[in-house]
């Protein structure tokens, strides 16, 4: 429904002087203004994602529109530490606009690369991203493939 | 900056450091040396432990000075173990000690001792019948904390040290927590031996202290040169023993007070935070507890990304333990005390400490508010 995203929220207060819990500047933006943070219905969505164990750890859903095999909108949200909330950002960041087989070849490494690097424990984080985005594209091929949805 | 984050450390009370200064500077004598600047570095720690006696209500020589709290409670369990094997091998301590007295066990256990961890209530609260029923026949020492590092739930050790007591079972407790927070005695006058830091009740860090009880069988772990009546060789930390001496009047000077305000100041932190929000549970908020530290926990929302949330707005408080950051995983004591995993991950650990004011309190509370409220925006549960 409705699709907050970007949703810029600057936490007031002084900048951080260094490095703060490990992460760097491009991490901490993504996480104090993560993109395409939102939320799609069934109707507007072609495909959806959901990863993370329903009772325990870090939890993602992701949402993509795909128009003539693009992704013309993606949204998402996530449950987690500041590592899977800022990959998240820069997955939906770098899928945004991208062709379905472009996108289905992003990796984590992309993901964190395109970050400038996160601490080596939070490496899995970014994982999430990727997966769910795998996810959603499964989904929108099931979809069309089923007849079941009505955008063309 | 606002910090609150005690629990891990606290910063040096500069009359502890002024103490400090003359052994760190002309009087670095070593206590064992037999010429006048080893006199006076023995005088000095003869004088310091005397204090720490006077303070902790025990003899001067019931005292074994460590370098850590971690080692003081290697040295309790290591030592009462070895020193009772041919008694028994069972070793018995609760499911939400700190690693300190955890892994220890664990290494006990790889040595062919029966470790036993008693299960908390929902309060994180070790029930004297849980207790009495992990004991046994072979079961030769019990430690359990006298508050917990996380939540700062209060064992009720009295009541607990009469179980070990009637058997003969030695007791450790692991009272770094509680230490300059709530008076100890009398609620430890039944634990044979008491684990405390210096750095948790603004001392220095580098020292602990072990009070073993004239007569608890205990074999040393650090051997060497003898010192400490042969329990803890090393030469002694003199700068470090005089600070504690320090630090300890420092803070049984006033207890009572300093325990009422920091008490109110909590009470403030946590009224306000439930009225302005939803899903908050705070952990072992029904049992008595030490009166500057709250475990809370927001549904909805990540620890580690509400407290990188607070310290971007120069806030500093902590998940869990200060030793756990870094683990993903969720804390064994809210685990242990039946917080589900989902929650568990969602709490931060807030605690006052003497240079706290209700300013702070309103500052952190507001900054909380936004933070979780920004946080649920993003949360996709």
């Amino acid at each position: 429904m409705s699709d907050q995203s970007p949703s810029p929220d600057p936490t007031p207060g002084p900048p951080p002087s260094g490095p703060i819990l490990y992460y760097n500047q491009a991490v901490i933006d993504h996480f104090l203004n993560p993109r395409h943070v939102g939320e799609l219905s069934d109707e507007e969505a072609d495909g959806f994602g959901l990863v993370g164990d329903p009772a325990c750890g870090d939890q993602m859903k992701l949402w993509i529109v795909v128009h003539e095999d693009r992704i013309a909108r993606i949204a998402f949200k996530s449950f987690g530490c500041p590592g899977a909330i800022a990959t998240s950002s820069m997955l939906a960041t770098l899928a945004a606009g991208k062709t379905v087989a472009e996108a289905a070849r992003i990796t984590d490494d992309d993901v964190i690369e395109a970050l400038g690097g996160i601490p080596e424990r939070k490496r899995h984080c970014s994982l999430l991203g990727v997966q769910a985005l795998q996810a959603a594209l499964q989904d929108w091929q099931q979809r069309r493939l089923g007849g079941g949805t009505p955008n063309p | 900056m606002i910090y609150l984050d005690h629990n891990a450390t606290t910063p040096l009370h500069p009359r502890v450091l002024q103490e400090m200064l003359p052994f760190l500077q002309e009087r670095w004598g070593n206590p064992s040396s037999p010429h006048r600047l080893g006199a006076d570095a023995r005088q000095a720690l003869d004088q310091a432990r005397e204090r720490i006696a006077r303070r902790l209500q025990c003899r001067p020589e019931e005292l074994i000075f460590c370098g850590s709290g971690t080692e003081a409670d290697n040295l309790a369990l290591r030592g009462v173990a070895r020193a009772l094997r041919a008694r028994g091998d069972g070793i018995v301590t609760s499911a939400i000690e700190h690693p300190a007295v955890l892994a220890t066990c664990a290494a006990l256990a790889a040595e062919g001792f029966r470790v036993t961890h008693v299960p908390v209530d929902g309060q994180g609260r070790v029930q004297p019948a849980a207790l009495a029923a992990a004991l046994d026949e072979g079961t030769i020492l019990v430690s359990l904390m006298h508050a917990n590092n996380e939540t700062g739930v209060l064992q009720p050790l009295a009541e607990l040290a009469e179980l070990t007591r009637a058997r003969g079972i030695v007791l450790h407790t692991d009272a770094v927590q509680t230490a300059g927070k709530v008076p100890l005695q009398p609620s430890l006058a039944g634990a044979d031996l008491i684990t405390l830091s210096g750095h948790k009740l603004y001392g220095p860090k580098g020292i602990g202290v072990l009070v073993a009880r004239a007569g608890t069988p205990l074999l040393p772990v650090i051997a060497g040169g003898g010192q400490e009546q042969g329990r803890r060789s090393g030469t002694e930390n003199v700068a470090a023993i005089v600070g504690l001496a320090a630090a300890l009047e420092l803070v049984t000077a006033d207890l009572a007070a300093e325990a009422a305000r920091e008490g109110e100041l909590r009470e403030l932190l946590e009224t306000q935070v439930r009225q302005r929000l939803a899903g908050v549970t705070i952990h072992g908020a029904g049992a008595p507890r030490v009166p500057g530290t709250s475990s809370l926990s927001f549904t909805g929302v990540d620890g580690e990304s509400l407290v990188l949330g607070l310290d971007l707005q120069g806030i500093c408080v902590s998940t869990g333990s200060a030793c756990s950051t870094g683990d993903p995983e969720p804390s064994h004591v809210l685990l242990a005390m039946g917080v589900p995993p989902r929650q568990a991950q969602g709490t931060i650990r807030i605690s006052l400490g003497r240079e706290t004011r209700a300013e702070d309190i309103t500052r952190t509370v507001d900054a909380l508010v936004d933070t979780v409220e920004r946080l649920r925006r993003i949360s996709s549960i």
